[in-house]
């Protein structure tokens, strides 16, 4: 029993390792004072200067997280009443085939998604940039929301809603007192998976972005096109910052969303 | 019947997404399909499919996505195992998401540098007097950095269908004289095979559409599906080739769903049971 024990944790070890390795080397190399990826210099802040010295990429920064953070809002206020109308569907086969609408934009390719949104904003004369980027990705971000809300719903037992309204609530009441509350785990869920897609999101983007607009994803691939460059390397020491940030708060609310589902009821 | 509008109600955004992001997208890709470079009606884009170069491009784009899941799914798998017999396994698990959570297009990079020319690994291989090979820009470099971006996707769903797995089944398994080979190919295998086809499903299909890491890894060598997409939509400017080529691509992820869907009701999560 001692070796297969020993084994396992040397293969998870070196799973975990290789899953590391490139992160850690790109943040390492980051703080290389000499221009490449192979040989450490000496240390230096100056890549992470370089970062904030620029304002274009600052801006394309700044336009990242806007349309992370819009296109994640809009998205789970859509998502949360279409679930809400999905769970109170009465035609099973409506509600069936709703369902499997939604999941086309989970399984499809990006590559599709991006071509056909491109078709889309043409045809209907969206000019590409800022819209059409948010657009696109809230439309990507809606089903996700969904998914991560409807498990909620349909835990929930329907004697609540009609305790409710025997209590005299009305329509609003129920939703904003009762529905709500219970759901919120699954609502932030839904955010975070929302906005984390929309931050990594490159292929839909690359297709709908035009010319003046661009996000991290995008030009990230511009400049990695030409070669490399530490500034990327700097970038993304500040996006695995970011990241484990986001990890770490959606962890701290999906563990409070375990407990709390009663004592929302409870109000 | 006040309720029937408020529930109509809440349900009208969606129902724009729907028509106008799900259903109107397909429907014009579609149409697209049956126009040429000048705007007229013509076959000839399927005609062309099935010419030797795309039909070429379609075998060499599901070997290299067959390639990938392969690796991904030996990989994955006695990982994914493993980890269910882990202490805090829900934290192990995390730490195995995180690398997906960073951005996608950093993590290619990455390689850019680990299999240059100066490179840690020809710097390694060097060390043995190997010498320096050309790693960047191959078949192998692909396929590597493919499987390295997939892995937590496909530990993901192995991961859950092992954790629900009843322990005391493989417990009886032993006990009544299976060897680990057979308790695993007669049992375990068998109760954690819709996550596995989970798993297949969510590697597979991005694969055949792979287009950034082929550009930035493969060098242009590797021509996928979703490259010759890209290809013809943002370089040649033929849409109507490239909504062809989109059109199958759907056709194929709509057999391989088919064929990896989940045929045993009581668990899929698609809230369908309840």
């Amino acid at each position: 029993m001692e070796t297969t024990s020993k084994s396992a944790k040397f293969y998870l070890a070196l799973v975990f390792i290789v899953l590391y390795t490139p992160i850690i080397y790109l943040i390492f190399y980051s703080f290389n004072s000499g221009g490449s990826m192979n040989s450490f210099e000496s240390f230096t802040w100056e890549h992470y200067a370089a970062v904030f010295s620029d304002t274009r990429l600052i801006m394309i920064l700044l336009n990242t997280v806007i349309v992370a953070l819009l296109s994640a809002l809009i998205a789970t206020i859509i998502g949360v009443f279409g679930s809400i109308g999905i769970v109170f569907m009465r035609n099973k086969s409506l509600r069936r085939s709703i369902l499997s609408l939604n999941n086309v934009l989970i399984v499809s390719p990006d590559v599709v998604i991006g071509a056909s949104f491109l078709i889309l904003f043409t045809a209907i004369g969206v000019k590409l940039g800022f819209a059409s980027v948010l657009i696109s990705h809230i439309a990507f971000s809606i089903p996700i929301v969904v998914l991560m809300v409807l498990p909620k719903l349909q835990e929930m037992n329907s004697t609540l809603i009609d305790a409710a309204a025997d209590l005299g609530a009305t329509k609003r009441d129920i939703l904003t007192r009762v529905i709500i509350p219970f759901i919120k785990p699954g609502i932030f869920a839904g955010f975070f998976m929302a906005l984390t897609y929309s931050l990594d999101d490159f292929a839909v983007t690359f297709f709908v972005t035009g010319n003046g607009f661009s996000t991290l994803s995008v030009e990230i691939y511009s400049m990695a096109r030409t070669g490399i460059t530490l500034t990327i390397n700097a970038l993304s020491g500040i996006v695995f910052i970011v990241t484990l940030l986001l990890v770490v708060g959606y962890y701290f609310v999906s563990q409070r969303g375990k407990n709390p589902v009663g004592m929302g009821v409870r109000k | 019947m006040e309720t029937k509008t408020t529930k109509t109600f809440y349900l009208i955004p969606y129902y724009v997404w729907i028509a106008l992001f799900v259903i109107a997208p397909i429907a014009l890709i579609a149409y697209y399909s049956f126009f040429d470079l000048h705007g007229n009606f013509t076959l000839e884009n399927y005609l062309n499919f099935f010419s030797s170069v795309y039909l070429k491009l379609t075998l060499s784009s599901f070997w290299y996505a067959f390639l990938i899941t392969f690796f991904t799914l030996v990989i994955a798998y006695p990982t994914a195992y493993l980890l269910t017999k882990t202490k805090h396994k829900q934290l192990w698990l995390l730490l195995i998401i995180i690398p997906s959570w960073i951005n996608l297009l950093l993590k290619t990079y990455a390689f850019i540098g680990i299999f240059g020319l100066y490179g840690p690994v020809n710097a390694f291989l060097n060390v043995f007097g190997i010498g320096e090979k050309q790693i960047l820009f191959t078949d192998f470099s692909f396929v590597f950095v493919a499987v390295y971006i997939f892995i937590p996707f496909m530990i993901l769903p192995i991961f859950n269908s092992l954790d629900k797995l009843n322990p005391s089944l493989i417990d009886a398994s032993r006990d009544l004289g299976a060897s680990s080979w057979t308790t695993f190919s007669k049992v375990i295998l068998p109760l954690t095979i819709n996550g596995v086809k989970a798993g297949i499903q969510a590697v597979f299909i991005p694969s055949l559409s792979l287009f950034m890491i082929t550009r930035l890894i493969a060098g242009n060598k590797v021509i996928t599906l979703g490259t010759a997409i890209e290809q013809q939509f943002l370089v040649t400017q033929n849409w109507g080739m490239g909504s062809t080529i989109a059109v199958f691509l759907i056709i194929f992820m709509v057999i391989i769903m088919i064929i990896t869907g989940q045929r045993d009701k009581g668990a899929t999560s698609n809230g369908n049971n309840k």
